[in-house]
C-alpha cells in the first residue's frame, strides 16, 4: 500500500461499468467464458445478479458500459419502504381494478436500449408484476403491479440491485402539454406528408394533361380532389403556422411565419378560386409541399427540444420525501412538506435532516459538506443548529424544526439561483434577428413585384408574386441554425455532454474563458494518500498495513484512501474492539496494542501527548496514526486530481480560452492544484457569492464565461454563466441549473464539444451564406416571372433540404463509431459473438 | 379515362383508412418510444437461468 505508486501494471477496464480497476484489488467474475476484471464488489454484485437471472445476454446487447452501481445514490430498503406507505402513495399511485396498482417511475443510469431490455425482463419475472414498460427517451417508466402480491418498495429495490435508480415520479403538467405537443405534431405531419402525396400525384396527371391535352371534366375532377385533400392540410396541418403567424402580428412582430402564412394561405384561396370558376391556376400541391416539408423541419427540431427537457425535470424533480415526526413519543412518518416549525422530528443515522431546527436530543455527527465543502462531519449537541439537506452521521438526533419548506437556507440557495438564472443575458437566436429584417423585406417586395406584374393581369400578378413569396421564403434561414444546432447536440449527447439548453453552442464557440470548480471537478472529490511519513522507527509500509486494516471497520470518505488489506494471512484476526468515531477516526487494538487513526489532537489523547510538534507543511487533509506512545506515522490526503485535468486546462488554453479556478477551499491547496494545471488564474476561500461576483465581474469586462461546477456552492454561479457545465455526478440542484451535463466522468469531452461548436459556428455560416445565395439569385428570376410557384416550392424545398444535409453531417462527425444504424452494429456484433 | 372517377375516390377512402390507423397508433403509444422497439426486436428471448454466460 503506503504510496500511490502502488504496482504499475496497465489499468484494466471493469467489465461491467468500464471504470479503471484499481490496483491492488482481484475482483473477478466468469462472463461469457472468460475472466472478467472488476472495479468493485457492487459491479461484481450486479454481475452475478444479472447472470444468475439468465439475463448475461446483457452484455452482447449494450452499447455502453452500465453505471457504476456505487455512484449511484444510495438507497437503503428502509428508505424504499416509506414509498409502500398508503399516505405517500396517494401522492403518486393510482389504484386500477381490484389491486392493482400503477405508478410513473423515474429512472437513473440507463445508457442504452439493453439496459431497458435488463430491467424489464428482470422486473416482469417478479410476482406481482402485470406490466412495465421503460421509455429510454424519456427516462420514465410505468409500472403496474397488484398489491398484496407484491410491494412498491420490494420493485424499487429489484431496479437497486441491478444498479439502476428508479423513483416516484409525479409527472407535472408541462411534461403533459409536452406530450400531447408531440403526439399532435405527428398526427399533423401524417396529415401533411400523405396529403401531399396524395397531391402531387394528381399534380402530375394535372402538369401531363396541361402538356398532352385533357378533358374539361377529368381536369376539374382531379382539381376538386385535390382541393379535397389539401383542406385537411391547410385546416388541421398548417394551423400552427397561422396561429404563430396571427400571434406575432397581434404583439405587432413580423416574425418567420408570417410569410409562410399569407404564401400558403395566398396559395390555397388562390387555388380553390380558380377550381370553382374553372379557370386559372392551381398550387394545391405547392402548398402540400410547403406544408410537409415545414412540418418536417419542426418536428424534428421539437423532438430533440423534447427529450433534453425531459431529462433535466427527471434529475431536478425529487421523490417525495418523508421525515418522521414525533407526537407523544409516538413515530409519526409524514411528508416533509408537510412539516411546520415546532414540530419534533427524528433523524436516524445516515438520514437527510428535512428542515432548519435545533437539536433537542442527542450528540451526533452532521456531514454539511453539501453547503461548506468540508469534508469532516461537524459535532451536533443540543442546541446547536443543523441545515435541512445535511447529512445526519451515526447517531440518531432529534431535533426541533425552526423553519420548513420555503424559509430554510436549501430553498432561499434554490432561489439565489433562480434569479441569477432570469439575469441571465439573453441570446437571442440569430434566425429571429435575421427574420426581423428579412421578412417585412420579402413582404413589401412581393408587394411591389405584384403591382409591377400587374398590367400584365392579376392573373399572371399573383402567380408571380407567390413565387416571390416562396422563393424568398426564408425557410432555409429558418432552418439553417437551428438544424445545424439540434444536430450538434446530438453529436454532443454522443460525446458524452448532454445539452438542454438552446444557447450552449453559441456560448461555446463564443466562450472566452472557462471558469472550473476544483472539488469534484477538477478533482475526483475522493482522497487519495499523498504522501505518508514514519515518525518513529516503524516502517512506513507497516504503518501502511495498519491504517488499512484500521481504516477498512470505516466508511468515512477518506478510509477509502487506504488499501483494504489483502485477503490477511490470519493477522487482522489480532484486531479487535474496533470502534468508528465519528468525525475522530478509528480506534482499536492490533496484538495487544491500542492504536488510534484520524484527527492528530484525538489521536494523541492517546498517549497523553500534545499534539506533535512536527506539522505537516501543506494543506492537505493530514491524518495521525499512533499508539499508547504517541504518534506513529502521518499521513497527507490530498483530494485526486483527475487523470485528464491537465491535458483539458492545456487543450483549453491552445484553443484560446482563459482557463481559471474558483474554490471554496483554502489557498494553499488552491495554488497547489492550480500549479499542477498550469493555471494562472485560481481563487481560493471563495463563497458562493464570491464566485457569483467574480464571474459577474467576467461579464462585465465583455467575457464569455463557461462555469464548470458540480456542487451547490456552485448551483448560483452556475446559474449566471453563459454556458454551465454540471458534472453527471454532482447534486441534483447544481444539475437543474445547469445548461449541459456531463455524462461521462471525463472532463476531456469540454475540449471535443468546444470543437465541435466551433465547427457548428462554421456550417452554420455555410447554411447561412447558401440560403442568402440562394436567394439572392432565385430572387430576380422570379421577379422576372421566369418561375411557377411550383418550381419555386421546390427550390426552396431542395434549398432547405440542402441546409439540414450539411448539418446533418455534424452530428455524424463522431470518429470511429458505428453510427446511426446501431441496429446493423448489434447485428454485426452478434455475429461476432454467438450466443453461448 | 372515366375509370378515375371510381379509382380516385377509391384511393381517398383508402387514404382516409390509413390516416385513421396512424391516429389510432399515436394515440396508444406506439410512436412514445422509436429507439428501445427497433433494438430491442433482436435481443433473444431468456436464457436458461443455469448462472450461465451470455
Amino acid at each position: 500500500m503506503a504510496t500511490d505508486s502502488g504496482d504499475s501494471r496497465a489499468v484494466a477496464a471493469c467489465f461491467h461499468c468500464g471504470l479503471p480497476v484499481p490496483s491492488g484489488t482481484s475482483f473477478r467474475l466468469e462472463i461469457g467464458g472468460a475472466l472478467r476484471p472488476m472495479c468493485c464488489p457492487g459491479c461484481v454484485a450486479v454481475a452475478e445478479l444479472i447472470l444468475g437471472s439468465g439475463l448475461g445476454a446483457y452484455y452482447r446487447y449494450r452499447e455502453q458500459p452500465a453505471t457504476n452501481p456505487e455512484r449511484a445514490p444510495f438507497v437503503g430498503v428502509d428508505e424504499l419502504r416509506r414509498y409502500d406507505l398508503p399516505a405517500l402513495q396517494r401522492t403518486f399511485v393510482q389504484t386500477g381494478d381490484g389491486a392493482v396498482r400503477h405508478a410513473t417511475l423515474a429512472m437513473k443510469g440507463l445508457r442504452c436500449a439493453a439496459c431497458v431490455w435488463l430491467i424489464e425482463r428482470h422486473l416482469r419475472r417478479q410476482p406481482g408484476v402485470t406490466e412495465i414498460v421503460i421509455n429510454l427517451g424519456s427516462e420514465r417508466a410505468q409500472l403496474s403491479w397488484r398489491e398484496g402480491e407484491t410491494h412498491l418498495s420490494t420493485l424499487l429495490g429489484e431496479v437497486a440491485r441491478l444498479g439502476y435508480g428508479a423513483y416516484p415520479y409525479r409527472p407535472d403538467w408541462q411534461e403533459t402539454a409536452r406530450h400531447e405537443e408531440f403526439r399532435a405534431a405527428l398526427r399533423r405531419l401524417a396529415v401533411a406528408g400523405i396529403g401531399a402525396m396524395q397531391v402531387m400525384m394528381y399534380a402530375v396527371g394535372l402538369y401531363a394533361g396541361a402538356v398532352q391535352g385533357m378533358a374539361q371534366s377529368h381536369r376539374d375532377f382531379l382539381r376538386v380532389v385535390s382541393a379535397l385533400v389539401t383542406t385537411p392540410v391547410i385546416v388541421y396541418a398548417a394551423r400552427p403556422f397561422f396561429v404563430s403567424a396571427w400571434r406575432d402580428l397581434r404583439n405587432r412582430r413580423v416574425g418567420m411565419d408570417v410569410p409562410v402564412a399569407l404564401a400558403i394561405a395566398s396559395a390555397y384561396a388562390a387555388s380553390l378560386g380558380a377550381t370553382a370558376l374553372r379557370m386559372g391556376e392551381v398550387y394545391f400541391d405547392s402548398a402540400c409541399m410547403f406544408v410537409f416539408l415545414l412540418s418536417l423541419g419542426r418536428f424534428l427540431e421539437m423532438r430533440a427540444r423534447h427529450r433534453a427537457a425531459d431529462r433535466v425535470e427527471g434529475a431536478l424533480r425529487r421523490a417525495p420525501e418523508t421525515a418522521t415526526r414525533l407526537v407523544e413519543d409516538r413515530h409519526e412518518m409524514v411528508a416533509v412538506h408537510e412539516l411546520v416549525a415546532g414540530d419534533r422530528v427524528l433523524v436516524k443515522p445516515g438520514e437527510t435532516v428535512p428542515a432548519d431546527g435545533r437539536v433537542a436530543d442527542g450528540i451526533g455527527w452532521v456531514n454539511e459538506s453539501m453547503l461548506t465543502g468540508e469534508h469532516w462531519p461537524r459535532r451536533k449537541a443540543p442546541g446547536d443548529a443543523v441545515v435541512g439537506g445535511t447529512q445526519n452521521g451515526e447517531s440518531p438526533l432529534t431535533i426541533v424544526v425552526d423553519r420548513a419548506g420555503s424559509e430554510t437556507v436549501l430553498a432561499g440557495i434554490v432561489r439565489l439561483v433562480d434569479r441569477a438564472s432570469v439575469d441571465k443575458p439573453p441570446i437571442a437566436r440569430l434566425a429571429d434577428r435575421v427574420a426581423q429584417v428579412f421578412v417585412p423585406g420579402v413582404l413589401i417586395l412581393a408587394a411591389l413585384v405584384a403591382l409591377a406584374w400587374w398590367p400584365s393581369g392579376p392573373d399572371r400578378a399573383f402567380w408571380v408574386a407567390l413565387s416571390v413569396l416562396v422563393v424568398t421564403c426564408p425557410c432555409a434561414l429558418s432552418l439553417a441554425t437551428p438544424a445545424a444546432l439540434t444536430a450538434a447536440t446530438g453529436g454532443l449527447l454522443r460525446r458524452g455532454l448532454l445539452v438542454t439548453r438552446g444557447h450552449v453552442i453559441e456560448g461555446l464557440f463564443r466562450a472566452t474563458h472557462v471558469v472550473f470548480d476544483k472539488t469534484g471537478t477538477l478533482t475526483r472529490g475522493r482522497f487519495r494518500l499523498v504522501r505518508a511519513r514514519a515518525l518513529r522507527e516503524v516502517s512506513v509500509d507497516e504503518c501502511g498495513r495498519i491504517a488499512g486494516l484500521l481504516e477498512s471497520h470505516s466508511e468515512h470518505p477518506i478510509a477509502r484512501a487506504f488499501d483494504a488489506p489483502a485477503a490477511d494471512g490470519g493477522r487482522s484476526g489480532h484486531l479487535r474492539d474496533v470502534v468508528a468515531e465519528a468525525g475522530c477516526g478509528v480506534a482499536g487494538i492490533l496484538d495487544g496494542r491500542h492504536y488510534r487513526i484520524g484527527r492528530p489532537t484525538w489521536v494523541a489523547e492517546l498517549c497523553g501527548t500534545a499534539q506533535p510538534t512536527e506539522t505537516p507543511d501543506s494543506d492537505a487533509v493530514s491524518i495521525l496514526l499512533g499508539d499508547e506512545d504517541g504518534p506513529l506515522c502521518s499521513f497527507e490526503l490530498d483530494d485526486a486530481v483527475r487523470a485528464e485535468a491537465a491535458r483539458t486546462v492545456r487543450a483549453l488554453q491552445d484553443r484560446g480560452l482563459a482557463v481559471e479556478m474558483v474554490s471554496g477551499d483554502n489557498a494553499a491547496a488552491v495554488r497547489r492544484i492550480a500549479e499542477r494545471l498550469g493555471l494562472r488564474t485560481a481563487m481560493a476561500a471563495a463563497t458562493p457569492d464570491d464566485k457569483l461576483r467574480h464571474v459577474q465581474a467576467l461579464q462585465a469586462s465583455g467575457a464569455v464565461v463557461v462555469m464548470v461546477g458540480d456542487g451547490i456552492n456552485d448551483a448560483p454561479v452556475l446559474g449566471t454563466a453563459q454556458v454551465a457545465v454540471a458534472m453527471g455526478g454532482g447534486t441534483d440542484l447544481a444539475m437543474s441549473r445547469s445548461d449541459a451535463v456531463l455524462l461521462k466522468e471525463d472532463l476531456s469531452v469540454l475540449v471535443d464539444a468546444v470543437d465541435l461548436a466551433r465547427k457548428t459556428r462554421r456550417v452554420m455560416l455555410e447554411n447561412l451564406l447558401w440560403a442568402v445565395g440562394y436567394n439572392v439569385l432565385a430572387l430576380p428570376l422570379a421577379a422576372g416571372g421566369f418561375v411557377t410557384p411550383y418550381w419555386a416550392a421546390l427550390g426552396m424545398s431542395v434549398s432547405s433540404l440542402i441546409v439540414v444535409l450539411n448539418a446533418v453531417r455534424l452530428g455524424a462527425m463522431v470518429e470511429g463509431r458505428p453510427m446511426a444504424g446501431s441496429a446493423l452494429g448489434k447485428l454485426g456484433a452478434m455475429a461476432v459473438e454467438p450466443p453461448a | 379515362m372515366n375509370i378515375i372517377f371510381v379509382l380516385i375516390p377509391l384511393a381517398l377512402l383508402l387514404v382516409a383508412v390509413a390516416i385513421g390507423a396512424f391516429f389510432w397508433a399515436v394515440r396508444n403509444g406506439q410512436f412514445d418510444d422509436l429507439d428501445v422497439p427497433a433494438s430491442s426486436i433482436l435481443f433473444d428471448d431468456d436464457e436458461p437461468p443455469a448462472g450461465g454466460s451470455g
